[in-house]
């Protein structure tokens, strides 16, 4: 099976321990995470281990690269020390079950739209932005055959990632992409960040959706006209782990004449939507996943947010309604784009 | 011309009677695994008054009368097992009254679920009824008289307890009306005068029901449905008392399922909530969550599965999907809670046993007093072997229900005839009495509830 290649040499040297002391959740200064991650690396129980709400940010913390948080997920499944009740976990792991026959495949041989496991979000790509890409996984009752299976990081499931990614890899690349555009970003660091990083060989390239949002609104500067909106912008838990393409939201932003407010949960320092911290065995998360979601919409009311721009489906799912009722607009950067070309939003 | 016809004819006028071969044939099929049956008539009479002189000509002519609804209880009750009259009531469908402040609606009985909902939507969106999860062209009458539940069934119980008044056809004719009603006063209580209406839970074989006035319940502006998951069906019953003694929850229904893989081997307790603001949801949720449910969330063997999720349904429908073909049907039976896990596991190994993936789901109705426990196969139309084997899947689990100490709900004439072969004897020599001493020549759904 595939390793995490985590390098203990490189945890050994760090002075800051990032990973731990910019921890939005957890309160350590740098010698108790010292300590911590020690314990994590040489496999005994620490109290990280029980206390990480799994938002994957210090994956991005890590200043050299070191996948601190892969390396906390491993070490939950293997000492059985899990962030959710087992019923969750198995509900979470029958999730990605394929049921419903195989996906026809015909060779592509150019550049693909990957939809993932988001099928039925198939009619966010549409208008100018997505004409030159051939989406895949448009089928709902087949697309967890497309399901990259990175959620599992939130089970302590590593082991499932491992044994399921490698069909996945072999399903997109049947299609003989030259290119693969990632809707969803939790894909995006699939391929780019998790699979390199357990050794698994991803065959295609890889681009985050909002590159090529970038490039095609780089195209179609022309047909811009500025959205002026003041924009708050929810940052999905995946996107920790490509914060490269991260930087096209700013970009993006810019380009089509959206004014990003200034707030306090923002890039590195964004908030977790939440989705899975409502369910986790910690006493009282329930209660403190509906104080951070407050916290965080508050921080968007207080910027001057008209519009809160999501691009993850969980995010909209779990927050959508709550920015709405306290008058934020929730909208897809997809859609925000196309408004920005004259096209109405799907 | 046949002399039948000719009075339809002449009670309920040419366009609403039919003999006609393609028409009949649509009224000889029942949704489930029943084998088709033929009426001789069909006809749609459209007032109380057209029904008494049908059910008085039946009489004299000695031929069956089926009433009719939605025809959507899946066991074939609405079938005209020996012919006759299929009576159907859609046409009685006006909305007579609806008294906001006394919380009660006057219908005819052929309104549809559907069609009251919109009603309310319209003109009292802060009332509801108890709607059943069955497709909205579900009729009032039909559904009481098979002892529905609906979506407020964890607080109020069955439909047949939401009743402030109601008006029957007798087979013999006479128009009669139970409750204040009965006084010339308003349809608002169906209590206390000696209780004497005997028509819901049976299958329109004692009379017509024709209008009924319903209970309205607060209807609060936000709507949510919340999961509580585990994988032990022994927590079920505990959970459900927890749950019930907070009493938060308008629908709880407890949902386990094969297909789609996330349900297979689990338990959703699918908990239905309202409130007119965040705070109210809120509140509720506290208590459920927080206070009844944190141990098994803490101790790992409960989780919140979903949270203010849009309030789905029907639910049971989707099981159809599962093969192809589309065809279901469902035991019903109205269960102790305490039976959960044995009534989950009897699901898992009959359908196993039969090649169905199985699905089961339990409602809760009052608090706890009992739930409603559904055991549905799937099966395809255009396969009779598949048809076989629910058939059969249905008539084991019609015994189950009764080794598990449970009752059945809306039987078929199998299940029927099982539930009169236990009952002890005064019952079912009362039962006689009320069947003979109501429709003495036996023109009403014969072949439903007879005592042999
Ligand atoms: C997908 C699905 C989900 C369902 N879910 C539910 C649920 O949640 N709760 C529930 O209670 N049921 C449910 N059902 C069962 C059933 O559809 C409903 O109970 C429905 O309300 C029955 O009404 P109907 O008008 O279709 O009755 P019909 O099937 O037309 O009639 C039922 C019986 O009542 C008799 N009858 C009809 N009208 C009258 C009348 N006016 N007077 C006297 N007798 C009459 C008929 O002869 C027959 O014996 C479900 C069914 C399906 C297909």
């Amino acid at each position: 099976m595939f390793e995490l290649q985590f390098d203990e040499s490189k945890c050994h040297a760090c002075v800051t321990r990032d990973c731990l002391t910019r921890c939005q959740y957890m309160d350590l200064d740098a010698q108790a995470a010292g300590i911590e991650m020690e314990k994590i690396i040489s496999g005994q129980d620490s109290r990280v281990l029980h206390e990480c709400r799994t938002c994957y940010a210090c994956e991005e913390y890590c200043p050299t690269g070191n996948h601190p948080f892969y390396l906390i997920v491993k070490r939950q499944e293997e000492l059985g020390i899990t962030p959710l009740p087992d019923p969750i976990i198995r509900q979470g792991i029958q999730v990605g079950v394929p049921f419903r026959g195989d996906p026809e495949i015909t060779e592509i041989n150019g550049p693909v739209l990957n939809m993932g496991v988001f099928s039925p979000l198939a009619r966010l790509a549409q208008g100018k932005l997505f004409e030159d890409l051939t989406r895949i996984s448009t089928d709902s009752r087949k697309m967890h055959h497309f399901f990259c299976q990175l959620m599992y990081l939130h089970f302590a499931r590593t082991s499932v990632i491992n044994q399921r990614l490698p069909g996945v890899i072999e399903t997109i690349s049947a299609y003989k992409p030259t290119e693969v555009v990632h809707f969803h970003d939790e894909c995006y660091g699939t391929y780019t960040s998790y699979a390199p990083a357990f050794g698994i060989e991803v065959p295609f390239r890889s681009i985050h959706l909002f590159e090529h949002l970038y490039n095609r609104l780089t195209e179609l500067r022309e047909e811009i006209r500025p959205v002026n909106y003041k924009v708050a912008y929810q940052r999905p838990c995946s996107s920790r782990l490509s914060p490269d393409a991260h930087a096209y939201v700013d970009k993006i932003f810019d380009l089509i004449g959206a004014e990003h407010v200034s707030r306090r949960y923002v890039d590195e320092n964004a908030l977790c939507c939440g989705s899975t911290i409502v369910s986790q065995k910690q006493e009282g998360s329930r209660r403190f996943c509906l104080e951070l979601q407050e916290e965080n919409i508050e921080d968007m009311k207080q910027a001057g947010a008209e519009l809160c721009i999501f691009n993850c489906p969980a995010c909209m799912q779990t927050m959508g309604k709550q920015v709405a009722e306290n008058g934020i607009m929730p909208i897809w950067m997809s859609d925000l784009c196309r408004m920005a070309i004259g096209e109405t939003p799907a | 011309m046949d002399s039948v016809y000719a009075a339809l004819v002449e009670i309920v006028g040419q366009d609403y009677v039919s003999t006609r071969t393609e028409e009949l044939f649509t009224y000889s099929k029942d949704l489930g695994t029943s084998e088709p049956q033929w009426p001789d008539y069909v006809a749609a009479p459209a007032t109380a008054e057209e029904v008494s002189r049908i059910v008085q000509m039946a009489n004299e002519k000695n031929v069956a009368v089926v009433p009719l609804g939605g025809g959507l209880s899946l066991a074939g009750l609405a079938l005209p097992l020996k012919g006759g009259i299929e009576l159907d009531l859609k046409r009685m469908n006006q909305i007579l009254e609806l008294n906001e402040k006394g919380r009660y609606v006057v219908v005819e009985a052929g309104t549809s679920h559907g069609k009251l909902t919109a009603h309310l939507h319209k003109h009292a969106p802060h009332l509801m009824h108890s709607e059943p999860g069955a497709p909205p062209a579900a009729t009032i009458g039909g559904n009481l008289a098979i002892h529905g539940q609906g979506d407020l069934g964890h607080p109020y119980g069955f439909n047949s307890d939401m009743v402030s008044g109601m008006e029957v056809v007798l087979p013999t004719g006479e128009v009669c009306r139970f409750g204040s009603c009965a006084l010339g006063n308003s349809w608002y209580t169906l209590h206390p005068l000696p209780d004497v209406s005997m028509f819901m839970g049976w299958s329109g074989s004692t009379g017509i029901i024709t209008k009924v006035s319903l209970r309205l319940f607060p209807c609060k502006k936000i709507q949510e449905q919340d999961a509580f998951v585990v994988e032990d069906e022994e927590l079920v019953p505990d959970i459900l008392y927890e749950l019930t003694h907070v009493g938060m929850a308008e629908d709880m229904m407890v949902v386990s399922q094969e297909i789609p893989p996330p349900f297979n081997r689990l338990h959703y307790i699918l908990i239905n909530i309202s409130g007119d603001s965040r705070k109210e949801l809120e509140f509720k949720r506290q208590l459920m969550f927080d206070d009844r449910l944190s141990k098994y969330i803490q101790d790992g063997t409960g989780g919140i599965g979903a949270g203010g999720q849009e309030v789905p349904r029907p639910v049971v429908s989707k099981t159809s999907d599962w093969r192809k073909g589309g065809g279901f049907e469902y035991v019903g039976a109205i269960m102790p809670v305490t039976t959960y896990p044995e009534c989950y596991k009897s699901g898992v190994e009959i359908s196993g046993r039969h090649g169905i993936p199985y699905t089961t789901l339990g409602r809760v109705l009052g608090s706890g007093h009992s739930m409603m426990f559904s055991w549905t196969f799937a099966f395809n139309r255009a396969d009779e072997e598949t048809v076989r084997h629910a058939r059969q899947a249905l008539h084991e689990t019609d015994e189950k229900v009764l080794e598990l100490g449970g009752t059945l709900w809306k039987p078929a004439v199998f299940g029927q005839k099982l539930l009169m072969d236990r009952m002890d004897d005064g019952t079912l020599q009362m039962m006689q009495k009320v069947k003979h001493m109501l429709d003495p020549n036996g023109i009403m759904n014969p072949g439903n509830w007879e005592v042999a």
